[in-house]
């Protein structure tokens, strides 16, 4: 009697075992030549065209759309004046408008974390030689998010026993209601912003730095010690880090001669001989530092790697979040990523002129577009690092706050002076 | 080692179970930390929470049945142990293998040494808080495993090395392979330099970290690549040739200030010194003096007999010098099997260089100890 042997199919991934028997060399499929260059590969190529393609797309959509921000006013003197007719006082009218407008400004932190979380995920495995979340949702797991927030929604809440049940259940709380309020007075384009209000900057840092507070509440009652030491970490790493992070913006400041980051970031229109743009970041040593120092210290003010200290993993187990689970632990999630953002539209609005266009021709595409892709680059920075760099020792941490970026942010802000000098 | 200066201001004193449930102890390993604020005053390290009575297991069975314990020892690296315990029983009984044996058995042990180093480079990485070295590490890594299904059907533990010589030959189109496989990883570790050993983060993080002076590494018997980067250069492959060591061209990397870096680059160097092994290897085994399919010595049978008496032999594992102690009463077991583990040996020097470090630094000289807990524990 012979039994059919039945060949393994090759042209897939490595299969160890093809019914039953092992795989002999002739059979073994490395795809050692591929990966040494990459654009061998047809799903690389194929990628890079799914990548142009939407970029293509998305331009054309916004080309199509074109400018929101001056539609919303014709919207509101519409509702203004279908109300008053019916006799409804204006100052409920304002009132229910802002309410929609606050609305809208919820959604912001919320879907940026849908969308970022997936979007980390797919950078890392890409980096990292993987493929990353593919099942959920129709395409390469676009879904994933969502489904894990079920997930966590699900999720028995536990309260540990020796933990301060009230502190407990209030420091996510703390850490996410600034985390939606500071988006206040951030642009998402021209015209686009909740409230102009003058003192944006000030507002900005002040209603950020609550966040502080939560986590340190989340340390200190989990009445766990790795918990303990990952409060107490960022307490003094976020403290330290929030000074160069203010001066940074210092020298912007003291150039557009206004706190108002809409201000800010129209101050930047333009452009010199036609072709530079009057962004913050071209302007000579001084923008170029104060972005530099911004940046660092906003990787740093949203504890991810490398600065991810209070909550390093390898260290602390989970530091100040080792203790929370379910909806609780996604707060905290959401804040991150919710800082994650708003950083990003900070330095977007700061230093890369808001929604101007790089190049006098582009123009055609409208604010919020330019300012969204501004955005979306410089959060791909932040993820990048994450994958990229290695942790911090928390001293180490300390020293390079004290000793390095705090001097040369002041130092910055006294270029600055002599920048305005020379310039006027 | 970083020592803080002592202050007047007395800071409360924390007790931390650092283990045996934590991310970066490698295994069960516990580690009773007193602390003050973030510094370390007192470490202590608890082993014996994977204790699994393997050196009385051994004289309960033949020395056949015995091989696959030693499997379990440091399972990261299988066929060094198997290496060290048939040396051991080969001494005592006498037998001596195939010189294509031999070669097979250096050229396994070499890509076993490059699998382990591999596990050590991702998971130290992952310590420092650097996830993606760990995944690079691993895909290499997978390779090697693949080699080892290859010759022998296990992916991890081995039992490829046995008493008297290696269980088969090494299979059609396996020496291609192993050389494309080789081809393919030594630019690779130049990769893993700009990516990790260049990042000043990791070496702020590394450097002058955890440091052992060399006359404190040979006090506490440490060896291996612990030992060399203190800058003892003693390596069994060299001092004490077993198999065909003696024959085979490589240099033995040494550090200078025993500092964690240290320990992990001599591990870098290393894989590339295993690469120039494997390499020579292969060029033998391709020679027509050796006889294909001559891998086990004439008449060793399965139920051996050793002679009574006692025999050590000692060999160059991937985290030091692995020795196993047979002695024989003549029958079909052995009276007693003892294992020098090097693993057990290297984590006693903890309790004398984690005093005055950060906690941080506990995760960064742990992981550059790279001990396995199935070793430290037996």
């Amino acid at each position: 009697m012979t039994e059919e042997i039945l060949q393994p199919d090759i042209s897939g991934p490595v299969f160890n075992h093809a019914n039953g028997r092992l795989l002999m060399p002739e059979t073994r499929y490395w795809p050692t030549d591929m990966w040494k260059s990459p654009w061998s590969l047809p799903t690389y190529r194929r990628g890079a065209a799914v990548l142009a393609g939407l970029i293509t797309g998305g331009a054309a959509a916004a080309w199509f759309l074109g400018e929101i921000g001056p539609r919303l006013a014709p919207v509101y003197s519409f509702i203004e004046a279908y109300a008053l007719a019916y006799g409804v006082p204006a100052v409920l009218i304002q009132i229910f408008w802002t309410f929609i407008k606050g609305g809208i400004l919820l959604l912001a932190p919320l879907v940026n974390a849908l969308f970022a979380v997936w979007w980390e995920r797919k950078i890392s495995a890409h980096i990292q030689s993987r493929m990353g979340p593919m099942y959920v949702g129709w395409w390469h797991g676009v879904l994933q998010t969502v489904a894990d927030g079920i997930k966590l929604f699900l999720k028995e809440d536990i309260v540990p026993d020796c933990a301060d049940k009230i502190v407990h259940w209030l420091a996510p709380v703390v850490v996410v209601i600034p985390a939606i309020l500071v988006f206040a007075p951030v642009p998402f384009g021209n015209e686009l912003v909740f409230a102009d209000i003058d003192i944006g900057t000030v507002y900005v840092f002040a209603v950020g730095g609550v966040s502080v507070m939560g986590i340190i509440m989340a340390g200190w009652s989990s009445g766990n010690k790795f918990s303990l030491l990952g409060g107490l970490r960022s307490a003094a790493q976020l403290v330290s880090y929030e000074l160069p992070r203010t001066f940074a913006v210092l020298p912007v400041v003291m150039l557009a001669g206004t706190l108002n980051i809409a201000e800010i970031a129209g101050f930047q229109a333009g452009y010199w001989g036609g072709i530079i743009p009057r962004w913050f970041i071209f302007y000579p040593v001084v923008g170029q530092v104060a972005f530099i120092v911004f940046l660092i210290a906003s990787v740093a003010e949203t504890n991810r790697v490398p600065f991810d200290i209070p909550e390093a993993e390898s260290e602390l187990v989970a530091g100040f979040n080792t203790e929370y689970s379910g909806m609780k632990f996604a707060l905290f999630f959401l804040s991150e990523f919710a800082y994650v953002l708003l950083s990003c539209l900070l330095m977007a609005a700061v230093f890369f002129g808001g929604g101007a266009a790089p190049l006098p021709f582009l123009e055609f595409l409208p604010s919020w577009a330019w300012f969204l892709s501004k955005v979306l680059i410089l959060m791909f920075c932040f993820l990048w690092f994450r994958w990229t760099f290695p942790r911090f020792r928390v001293d180490r941490l300390m020293d390079f706050n004290w000793k390095f970026l705090l001097p040369v942010s002041l130092l910055n802000i006294a270029a600055g002076g002599i920048l305005i000098w020379l310039l006027s | 080692m970083t020592k803080e200066t002592p202050t007047a201001i007395k800071a409360d004193q924390m007790f931390i179970n650092f283990g045996p449930q934590h991310p970066s102890t490698h295994g069960v390993l516990r580690i009773a930390l007193t602390v003050e604020g973030e510094v370390v005053i007192k470490g202590d390290p608890d082993v014996g929470f994977l204790h699994r009575g393997m050196e009385k297991l051994f004289e309960a069975r033949t020395y056949s049945q015995g091989l696959i314990l030693t499997d379990r020892l440091d399972y990261i690296s299988a066929t060094h142990n198997n290496l060290g315990y048939c040396l051991a029983v080969e001494k005592l009984a006498g037998i001596q293998a195939p010189l294509r044996a031999q070669y097979i058995r250096v050229l396994a042990s070499e890509l076993n040494r490059i699998a382990s180093h591999l596990v050590f480079f991702g998971t130290f990485a992952v310590d420092m808080g650097a996830f993606t070295p760990f995944l690079y590490a691993f895909r290499e890594r997978e390779m090697i495993m693949d080699l080892f299904e290859m010759l022998c059907g296990g992916r991890l533990l081995h039992s490829y090395v046995r008493v008297g010589g290696v269980s088969a030959d090494l299979p059609a189109g396996w020496t291609e392979k192993c050389r494309e496989f080789l081809k393919f990883f030594k630019p690779m570790l130049k990769d893993y330099d700009t990516l990790l050993s260049g990042n000043p983060i990791f070496r702020s993080r590394t450097g002058g970290v955890g440091v052992i002076s060399a006359d404190r590494a040979v006090s506490w018997g440490l060896s291996g690549p612990v030992l060399r980067a203190s800058g003892v250069n003693y390596d069994v492959r060299k001092a004490d040739p077993y198999c065909v060591y003696a024959k085979m061209n490589f240099t033995v990397p040494l550090g200078k200030n025993g500092d964690c870096f240290d320990r992990y680059y001599c591990r870098m160097l290393e894989m590339g010194q295993s690469v120039e092994i494997a390499f020579q290897c292969l060029d033998a085994l391709a020679g027509a003096e050796l006889t294909p399919g001559e891998v086990m010595a004439k008449g060793v049978s399965k139920m051996l007999k050793a002679p009574a008496g006692q025999a050590y032999a000692h060999m160059e594992a991937s985290r030091g010098d692995l020795g196993f102690f047979a002695v024989s009463d003549g029958g079909l077991n052995p009276y007693r099997m003892h294992v020098r583990g090097p693993s057990f040996i290297n984590v006693a020097i903890l309790q004398e260089i984690l005093v005055g470090c950060k906690i941080a630094d506990v995760v960064a000289i742990l992981g550059s100890l790279d001990i396995v807990l199935g070793e430290v524990d037996r």
